[in-house]
């Protein structure tokens, strides 16, 4: 088994408080599957997502169009979510890193269980912030005590009185 | 904060730390800073959409309290931040989270290998109600590592032991358990009710589910009836075709696979979301909250009930009235290598010592107790003392309780936090009281 990766609460908040838009590549326009589950809980977040999904270019997920690739996306990118394995994780960095100053993409993001060390060497050697084998809903879930109400360890003990968000 | 200080990060926190703070933040509308007692059964949606995308496990939220409640829940994650866990599921007794903790995997026609010296109460329920749904409980000494992997038939899908068995005090080689079952493909569960994470964190010797009891030392001060099931979030599910509970699709959520949705998170979500659900054995909110009012002085609790309980055990091992005593502290017990590298050097609070005169002796003792309080619970702030073979073990043949270390003669002590001297001088009193009417008898 791999040794497990290490990000700190700080670096993961920081992220997730900067990030406004992401592009999903591997979004599912099935409802009942897992990166679709992931997409409208960050939409119910405040993100923009934006699913790039080949099989389903030109139609809508969740109310957003659906891009072949990320240079199809015509708007700037903060983040690219890598929902595919770690194999196709390889060539997505490489489109994210040629496309990063034209997009203004600065973090890439392979989900839970996607891990491929050389491409995210070759990220963070173009400037970019790479987090591997994290699921974002976990991690905003999770820092926001939402994944404690389901019985999860957070690892989180904080006696600051959280800032109360108003639901929309 | 930096970011490279960790902080709020995981291994940065001590135990008696979390012991008080995890799950257990402030309440952000009020501030409360103790947690609530949400005395509540269901929660507003804020609309259609938010209430599908809850009944559909596409967000986190409370539904309905027999599968959630925001009490509950905070223990939970107190729980599994003591055990180091991924997360917990609480209900509504030691039993019951041993019945969720099979169910998510279980069908009729399977079966799993327990130990032979569990607490009588687990044998009961593995050998007789289980069988009503067609499980089957191998019993084996796990001191035989061979009878274990013997006893591991096709069909098997877990090995079940105690941390720290009730009542005989004996100390399992977790480490070596954890591997046979691995070796297996096998899940390996641990009941730590007796050794309670301050001692012992089975997840750390290859434990992959921990349940208790919290009505023992966890809650502490015997209110509150309550069990726990602890996932360590490091079993891979899918690696044969025995767990299909969680890999395959679940035809009541739309034909999501847990395993493949939620990845480390599938074991606890399936726990409520089915689990408890279905089964329905919730943990009430108060017994939640004076549950983790208990946890908050575990660790100064398990210091003096272990110092108290070495001093009991070593008066008596030198009464002329009792014939042995099983405490892993004395020195020539077996146990007591395995307590050294279990329980970091201490040996629990509850322990069996035998009479001299048996059975009618045995009884005598427990009903010439003053301070001792003589009732079926362990683990609490008071005293307790029993006799298994006429209670708790009465169920079991003679055969099975002497397995279990709950022979005719056997007396179980759960040491509690009175003085010691308190402690020691009225079992002495007992012990005397019931020789001289057993010496009269004789006469």
């Amino acid at each position: 088994m791999p040794k497990e990766l290490v990000y700190s609460d700080p670096t993961i908040r920081r992220i997730l408080r900067d990030v406004r838009t992401i592009a999903m590549v591997g979004a599912s326009p099935t409802w009942n599957r897992p990166s679709h589950f992931a997409m409208k809980y960050m939409q119910t977040k405040g993100y923009r997502v934006i699913p790039v999904n080949p099989k389903a270019a030109g139609q809508e997920i969740l109310g957003e169009r659906v891009y072949a690739s990320l240079a199809e996306v015509p708007d700037r990118i903060d983040m690219v979510q890598v929902f595919r394995n770690s194999e196709a994780a390889g060539p997505i960095t490489d489109e994210a890193i040629a496309l990063a100053r034209e997009k203004g993409i600065r973090v890439l993001w392979m989900q839970l269980g996607v891990r491929n060390g050389a491409a995210a060497a070759r990220a963070e050697a173009a400037g970019l912030e790479v987090i591997m084998d994290r699921c974002p809903k976990i991690e905003y879930g999770r820092l926001h005590s939402e994944l404690s109400w389901g019985g999860f360890n957070s690892r989180v003990i904080t006696s600051r009185r959280p800032k109360l968000r108003i639901w929309s | 904060m930096s970011e490279k200080g960790g902080g709020g990060n995981p291994a940065s926190f001590g135990f008696e730390t979390r012991m008080i703070h995890a799950g257990s933040p402030p309440e952000p509308v009020t501030g409360a800073r103790q947690t609530p007692i949400y005395q509540n059964v269901g929660y507003v949606f804020h609309d259609a959409d938010h209430a599908a995308s809850l009944y559909n496990l596409q967000t986190f939220g409370f539904i309905y309290s027999r599968l959630t409640n925001p009490t509950v829940s905070a223990l939970e994650e107190r729980i599994a931040s003591l055990e180091d866990g991924r997360g917990a599921t609480c209900c509504a007794s030691g039993h019951a989270a041993q019945l969720l903790a099979f169910f998510a995997f279980m069908e009729p026609g399977d079966a799993f290998v327990a130990s032979n010296r569990l607490y009588g109460g687990s044998i009961t329920q593995f050998t007789k109600t289980f069988r009503k749904f067609d499980w089957h409980a191998h019993i084996v000494d796990v001191d035989d590592l061979e009878a274990v992997r013997a006893a591991i038939t096709p069909r098997c899908k877990a090995l079940f032991v105690e941390s720290l068995a009730n009542p005989g005090g004996m100390v399992s080689d977790l480490e070596a358990l954890a591997a046979v079952a691995h070796e297996a493909g096998i899940l390996f569960i641990v009941d730590n009710t007796l050794a309670t994470p301050y001692l012992c964190r089975p997840i750390e010797w290859g434990a992959d589910l921990v349940v208790h009891s919290t009505t023992k030392f966890m809650a502490g001060s015997g209110t509150s009836v309550g069990g726990c099931v602890v996932d360590s979030g490091k079993f891979d599910w899918a690696q044969n075709d025995k767990y299909s509970g969680l890999t395959a699709p679940e035809p009541a959520y739309h034909g999501i696979s847990f395993y493949e949705t939620f990845g480390d998170l599938a074991y606890t979500n399936h726990a409520h979301a089915v689990g408890l659900r279905d089964l329905g054995p919730t943990m009430a909110p108060m017994n939640a909250f004076l549950t983790l009012l208990g946890c908050e002085t575990l660790a100064l609790r398990m210091e003096r009930h272990c110092d108290n309980a070495l001093a009991v055990a070593q008066f008596l091992s030198r009464h002329p009235g009792v014939a042995w005593v099983s405490f892993p502290g004395l020195p020539d017990n077996p146990y007591r290598a395995r307590a050294e590298k279990y329980l970091a050097g201490r040996y629990g609070s509850l322990f069996t010592f035998g009479v001299k005169g048996g059975y009618a002796m045995g009884m005598k003792v427990v009903e010439s107790c003053e301070l001792w309080s003589h009732l079926a619970n362990i683990g609490d702030t008071r005293s307790l003392i029993l006799h298994p073979a006429s209670t708790t073990h009465r169920q079991l043949t003679e055969e099975q309780r002497e397995a279990a270390g709950a022979g005719d003669d056997t007396v179980r002590l759960s040491v509690g936090l009175e003085t010691v001297e308190d402690i020691i001088a009225d079992l002495d009193q007992a012990l005397r009281r019931a020789m001289a009417a057993s010496g009269k008898a004789a006469d």
